[in-house]
């Protein structure tokens, strides 16, 4: 047990020292990177619903763009009129010193944090009701509604889009800019990582598993599995909001339906990409968005113009094809590796059947 | 209330019958999402842009110099082969699977044609001008373009003509037995792959109607299929699985209720309001549903 413990500390020490190193070593990847953490951190939150709880959202969406749209708006509104804010396009008129910058962003990012965890708290014992494609379809419905209505807000914005505040001038240093997003976005995934291990050793991942397996039995047992998919909704709000407002401020520009509540894209991705790696586990979510974001600037770069094209295939082939996603694919190969002891004379039955 | 709609009661004319007409078209979309929801059990997200693609099916006929109206007749025969080759390539292997996996692979079809519609036709806004002019009601207070009255009338009569199929052809036969149960039509010697195949294909053929009749009497783009998909999504979890009456009543409700909705909240609210109304919808549904379950108890 101890040689277990020894190499997870050196996978885990090893992994955040590239973490850290990571923006020195490839200085021109900076964005890239903080958008890869955020991707991890959005893989992550949908397999808490998705893989664990067998909840397939589309919803999810919804408290990214939520998150986006508060960060800028406390982030505006804290020191100056907000509807004058959007109404000028951001910059020109106004300008947030240092302090106000990072403060606004501070206090953008706990309101970000919050309030959709609150919403997920209030909408969750209507919308968890729902079950299979009925929950699947309505959290597409409401990702979507939020994005058309959103688009038809003034405050914040409307059709023209919303400006977030630029990174304070004061501040020379050309990189500085970068490395800000880039740690903040790799200590949320630090924090997102950690919770979610921590889940996956306690009580909650196992009723979690047992809603998925069979809602019904577990209420039977005696779990109140209510409460337990707000409460897992919740945990998805709350990361899935404050990642949504750290790609705000890196992306700089906030539209309503095709970066907030963009779920033609990061919607759509997030789902993927936990079931690229494999859902219901714990790395799945992690090596699924490393490497579909690989594949996907890989298509955005190469083939230009028709990378829809070449995402819609990959979901398609990946749906059909790789349900069960590489750490499932891994999990058949390698049953011993992932603790699963099988009878010897059991498998040579198996084969002699085939 | 200071909305125009409740100033000019005129308007509400105007706009019921903008939603009855508008309705009856989604109906058909809604019917062929039943047909393949209740046969295959699967659900199609691609639904909408299916419509979308019949849709410029006609506009390249109008295109070339064709009247777009005879695209009712060839767009449902282009998208019915289109629909039998959806069905080879993808549908097939997610026929007997998750819902889930219907969603998401449907989803991912949905992209595919969306772009490939983006490239071959443009992302403006197009419309195939009919030229069948307007009708005018009530001193001319109410107009009623006359491809809208087109367009709900051959709606009816390809419905119409689409449920006597069901009824008295062997293929339609064939159709109702393996929705009742898959198995069974199967050991009575149905050959069940092609009955999914004809029913996903005269699904897309419903689509490649409906399309041709919005490209005359609305507008087509090439991102506006899911709205569609929705739309029909929702009359048919109203209306049920093969209860025809009920898609036809409910189209019309939601067609009255996008445009009053269109009114009073703004033509920028209209999408919104028909995906918020998805959701009140399902969790009113879940709401009536867990009453029933409580009685159990």
């Amino acid at each position: 047990m101890d040689k277990v413990k020894q190499k997870d500390l050196i996978l885990y020490s090893g992994l955040i020292i590239l973490g850290l190193a990571a923006p020195f070593l490839f200085p021109g990847f900076k964005v890239q990177l903080t958008i890869l953490c955020v991707l991890i951190v959005l893989a992550m939150t949908w397999n808490l619903q998705g893989g664990e709880m067998g909840y397939n959202t589309f919803g999810n969406i919804l408290f990214y763009g939520l998150g986006m749209y508060l960060t800028a708006s406390v982030q505006v509104g804290m020191f100056f009129p907000l509807a004058e804010w959007t109404e000028s396009g951001g910059e020109k008129t106004f300008v947030h010193t240092t302090s106000q910058y990072f403060q606004g962003m501070g206090v953008g990012l706990l309101v970000a944090a919050l309030v959709p965890t609150i919403i997920a708290g209030a909408i969750g014992y209507a919308i968890l009701g729902l079950r299979g494609h009925y929950f699947a379809i309505c959290t597409l419905g409401l990702g979507i509604a939020a994005g058309e209505i959103a688009g038809g807000i003034e405050i914040i914005g409307a059709g023209q889009g919303f400006t977030t505040p630029p990174f304070p001038k004061d501040i020379v240093d050309p990189g500085a800019r970068g490395d800000f997003f880039y740690f903040l976005s790799f200590v949320l995934l630090i924090g997102t990582f950690v919770f979610i291990k921590w889940i996956y050793g306690s009580r909650f991942k196992l009723i979690l598993n047992a809603i998925r397996d069979n809602e019904d039995k577990a209420e039977a047992m005696g779990i109140q599995t209510m409460k337990y998919k707000i409460v897992g909704w919740m945990v998805s709000a709350f990361f899935a909001g404050l990642a949504g407002g750290i790609m705000g401020g890196l992306i700089g520009y906030i539209d309503s339906t095709d970066v907030a509540f963009d779920g033609r894209e990061m919607g759509v991705f997030m789902v993927l990409m936990a079931i690229l790696g494999g859902k219901g586990t714990l790395w799945g979510p992690v090596i699924g968005a490393t490497l579909f974001h690989f594949l996907k600037e890989g298509f955005w770069t190469l083939i230009l113009g028709w990378q829809y094209v070449a995402l819609g295939v990959l979901i398609v082939v990946i749906v059909i094809y790789f349900p069960e996603g590489l750490m499932g694919w891994l999990r058949e190969k390698y049953p011993e590796r992932f603790g699963e002891v099988i009878d010897e004379k059991d498998r040579k039955a198996q084969v002699e059947l085939k | 209330m200071d909305f125009l709609i409740f100033k000019a009661p005129i308007l509400m004319v105007q706009a019921s019958l903008d939603g009855i007409l508008l309705g009856i078209l989604f109906a058909l979309i809604a019917y062929g999402m039943a047909l393949q929801w209740g046969v295959m059990n699967i659900i199609n997200i691609a639904q909408g842009d299916l419509v979308i693609l019949g849709g410029y099916i006609a506009y390249t006929m109008y295109l070339a110099g064709i009247h777009p109206a005879w695209g009712v007749i060839v767009s449902p025969i282009i998208m019915f082969f289109v629909g039998w080759a959806l069905y080879k390539l993808v549908i097939n292997k997610v026929v007997d699977r998750d819902l889930f996996i219907s969603i998401l692979a449907t989803f991912g079809i949905a992209i595919i044609f969306q772009q490939l519609m983006n490239f071959i036709f443009g992302a403006d806004v197009v419309v195939a001008q009919s030229e069948y002019g307007t009708t005018m009601l009530f001193d001319n207070s109410v107009t009623l373009p006359n491809s809208k009255i087109f367009s709900a009338v051959v709606s009816i009569l390809y419905a119409v003509a689409l449920v006597i199929y069901m009824k008295k052809s062997r293929l339609g036969r064939a159709i109702r037995a393996t929705a009742q149960n898959a198995r069974a039509a199967k050991i009575l010697g149905v050959d069940t792959e092609k009955v999914y195949a004809a029913t996903f294909g005269i699904n897309a053929a419903l689509c490649g109607i409906a399309g041709a009749l919005i490209a005359i009497t609305l507008t087509l783009h090439p991102y506006v299929g899911l709205p569609y998909t929705v739309r029909s999504f929702m009359i048919v979890i109203v209306a049920g699985l093969g209860n025809l009456p009920a898609v036809a009543i409910s189209g019309m409700g939601l067609g009255l209720f996008e445009e009053f909705a269109d009114y009073i909240l703004g033509t920028e609210f209209r999408i919104g309001a028909v995906f918020m109304l998805l959701v009140f919808i399902l969790v009113y549904r879940r709401f009536k549903l867990s009453k029933k379950r409580e009685y159990l108890k």
